[in-house]
């Protein structure tokens, strides 16, 4: 660890969104999240250490109930471990108040949720506003940001569309534009397409391909399947809430 | 930010336009009735106001008993006589009129018509003092009110209700025993401002009053009009000093009557419509209660519905206070929305009704204005509860939701 990690581990900053750090965007050292206790005692996650760095395209795998998800969330800072230790950005999380989580989130993460999570009755553009009001970005700009996401993930032209009026890829292609819009260091997608057929998953592994590669965009992905996997440059595998392996799919450059 | 969350929270409630409209009844009902009710309750105040104005604001009343009630009738104190009367005219220099007033109700007979009916002993100055005009035949002569002759002078009710609209002049009816002729009818008052028919009176000479009728020499009371406004507190320490003197009460004693002009009478009337006004307040305060707890109930419901939506809104890092904010608004939206609906019906309503009730319709902007903030204020009230449950959702279950 460098001397900057040392200076801001464990100690969250006064302003979240000036955060930066050039260490790994994500170190998980020997953290556990236990459910229950005594005899009914759930270890989702038991004693799982790795990291991932900035640019990284990251597959997670393993059979159902091995802990992806419950990983996914601890990452996303939607979740604390039970314990050990999770350093975003060189930032202990568990030190980190609800709100503050909630701003390292809002200035940092991208998530793509399994049901595409759009808000009903909304219009695309408005979706891929929503994160940008929160960030307190003006009307004007936000709209512009809105459109070119739209544009980089192929729905122009559908912004005035209702989730009710897209199909599900062009439904996981504005949640995708939803979580890019806002340029964050880290995507997560937890099977971002669980509920397409294979021709429309193959065209968001592409998108998510094509944005780790040309905007060096860090990605974190939950599949069960090889064919979306393969995609992925790095691959680890979950069972029993530990890790069974990590592999380098591809070579980078 | 605020721009967005008030527009999220009208979309939202337009989306719902029927559940909207009826969580806010509660809201409306409430905030209509208040508005109503101020609304009258001003326009009656105004009337009273304007009638008190018009029986003479420059007026007092001079009656026996040392403490200060209306209608102090049953006091131990010794009543006035008709010398009294001549002393307050010919020493009392701020005065420009002065009538005894005596009065009872009596039996009166008309043909078939029986009837009780004020009477009043007096004479014909009560006409410029409570500027109460005769319109049809004459006052009481000089010669009438020296002798105490059985005419009288009647209200246009008597006219209209117990003679059915006919000329009633030179025509003979009975007050008790007493045969009278009519020699005048009285322009029409409307009600009294404690209810009552004020046009259900009959005026006779003070003397007929006291021989004929109840058999006594006392004078009740005395009206008395000052002779400007700005003379009223000269007129009234006059008749204070005189009544002192002729009473023997000494210039420190207690004295045994009262003199009373008509502002203390109008904020008396103000005390007894301002309890009413109270008591219709706490209806309304109770249509309120059960109006926000509707809206209380469809917020919950509104944040069991959203879930998902909350939990997105917290995954993309939504603060805590940002959700809270935007659930109050919305709260406050709806009540606020019932309010102004409230608001127009009110107004409506006290426009419809002031002609019936014969009051004056009177706006009041201060009336309109606080019962929109306070209906907003509902809102925001009972928005809190539903609006914290949906700050504190745990985004990964709100996600995970149905
Ligand atoms: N809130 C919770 N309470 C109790 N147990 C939980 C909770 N969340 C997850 N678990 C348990 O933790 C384990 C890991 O769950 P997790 O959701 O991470 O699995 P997963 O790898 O995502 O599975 P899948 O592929 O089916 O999505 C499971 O045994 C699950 O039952
Ligand atoms: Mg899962």
């Amino acid at each position: 660890m460098n001397e900057q990690a040392q200076a801001a581990q464990g100690r969250p900053p006064g302003d979240i969104s000036q955060m930066s750090y050039a260490g790994p965007v994500v170190a998980f050292d020997q953290v556990y999240k236990i459910y229950g206790k005594g005899e009914s005692e759930v270890r989702a996650l038991d004693g799982v250490s790795f990291q991932i760095n900035a640019g990284d395209f990251v597959a997670v795998m393993g059979p159902s109930g091995s802990g992806k998800s419950t990983c996914m969330n601890i990452i996303g800072c939607l979740d604390a471990p039970t314990a050990g230790r999770y350093l975003f950005k060189g930032v202990n999380v568990s030190d980190l108040s609800r709100d503050q989580r909630a701003l390292l989130r809002r200035h940092f993460l991208g998530f793509v949720f399994q049901g595409f999570n759009l808000l009903a009755r909304t219009t695309a553009l408005e979706n891929l506003e929503l994160p940008l009001i929160y960030r307190r970005i003006d009307k004007k700009t936000r709209r512009e940001m809105a459109m070119e996401a739209l544009r980089v993930v192929g729905l122009s032209g559908r912004e005035n569309h209702t989730p009710a009026e897209l199909s599900g890829g062009q439904q996981q292609r504005v949640a995708i534009a939803r979580a890019i819009v806002t340029q964050p260091s880290l995507l997560l997608a937890d099977e971002p397409t669980g509920n397409l057929d294979s021709a429309r998953s193959h065209e968001i592994m592409e998108l998510l391909s094509k944005l780790n590669h040309d905007n060096g965009l860090t990605v974190v992905l939950v599949t069960h399947e090889e064919a979306i996997a393969a995609f992925a440059r790095r691959r680890i595998e979950f069972r029993d809430g530990k890790i069974l392996r990590e592999t380098n799919t591809k070579r980078a450059g | 930010m605020l721009g967005n969350t008030l527009l999220m929270a009208l979309r939202e409630i337009r989306r719902n336009v029927l559940r909207s409209s009826l969580t806010v009844l509660g809201i409306i009902i409430g905030v209509a009735a208040v508005i109503v009710i101020v609304t009258l309750g001003a326009g009656t105040t105004k009337q009273v106001q304007a009638e008190i104005g018009k029986m003479g604001s420059n007026m007092l009343v001079l009656s026996p008993g040392g403490e200060r009630r209306m209608g102090g009738a049953a006091t131990t104190a010794p009543p006035f006589d008709l010398a009294d009367l001549v002393a307050v005219r010919r020493e009392v220099n701020a005065l420009s009129n002065a009538a005894p007033v005596n009065m009872r109700p009596m039996q009166v007979i008309i043909g078939n018509e029986n009837r009780r009916v004020n009477i009043m002993g007096t004479d014909s100055d009560f006409s410029a003092v409570r500027s109460w005009k005769v319109v049809e035949g004459r006052l009481f002569t000089p010669s009438e009110v020296r002798s105490g002759k059985a005419v009288c002078i009647i209200g246009s009710t008597i006219k209209n209700e117990m003679f059915a609209g006919q000329n009633p002049i030179n025509a003979s009816l009975r007050i008790g025993k007493v045969n009278c002729t009519v020699i005048g009818v009285l322009e029409s008052k409307g009600q009294a401002m404690f209810g009552g028919d004020q046009d259900e009176t009959i005026a006779v000479p003070i003397r007929m009053f006291q021989r004929r009728l109840t058999g006594n020499t006392r004078v009740d009371s005395i009206y008395i009009s000052a002779r400007g406004e700005n003379e009223m507190d000269d007129a009234k320490a006059e008749v204070e000093k005189l009544m002192k003197e002729r009473r023997k009460t000494g210039e420190e004693g207690q004295p045994d009557f009262n003199v009373r002009d008509m502002k203390e009478v109008s904020n008396m009337v103000q005390s007894t419509t301002g309890v009413l006004t109270g008591f219709l307040s706490a209806i309304a305060a109770v249509s309120l209660l059960v109006g926000g707890i509707g809206i209380m109930n469809i917020m919950l419901v509104s944040v069991t519905e959203r879930t998902r939506e909350i939990g997105i809104r917290l995954a993309i890092g939504a603060l805590e206070k940002e959700v809270m904010m935007q659930f109050l608004i919305e709260a406050a939206m709806l009540s606020a929305f019932g309010g102004l609906v409230g608001i127009s019906l009110g107004l409506l309503g006290a426009a419809a009704l002031a002609p019936v009730l014969n009051v004056p319709f009177t706006l009041q902007l201060s009336t309109v204005l606080t019962a929109f903030a306070f209906s907003a204020l509902v809102g925001v009230v009972f928005g809190f509860m539903p609006a914290r449950r949906a700050a504190q959702l745990d985004p990964i279950e709100a996600l995970r939701h149905e």
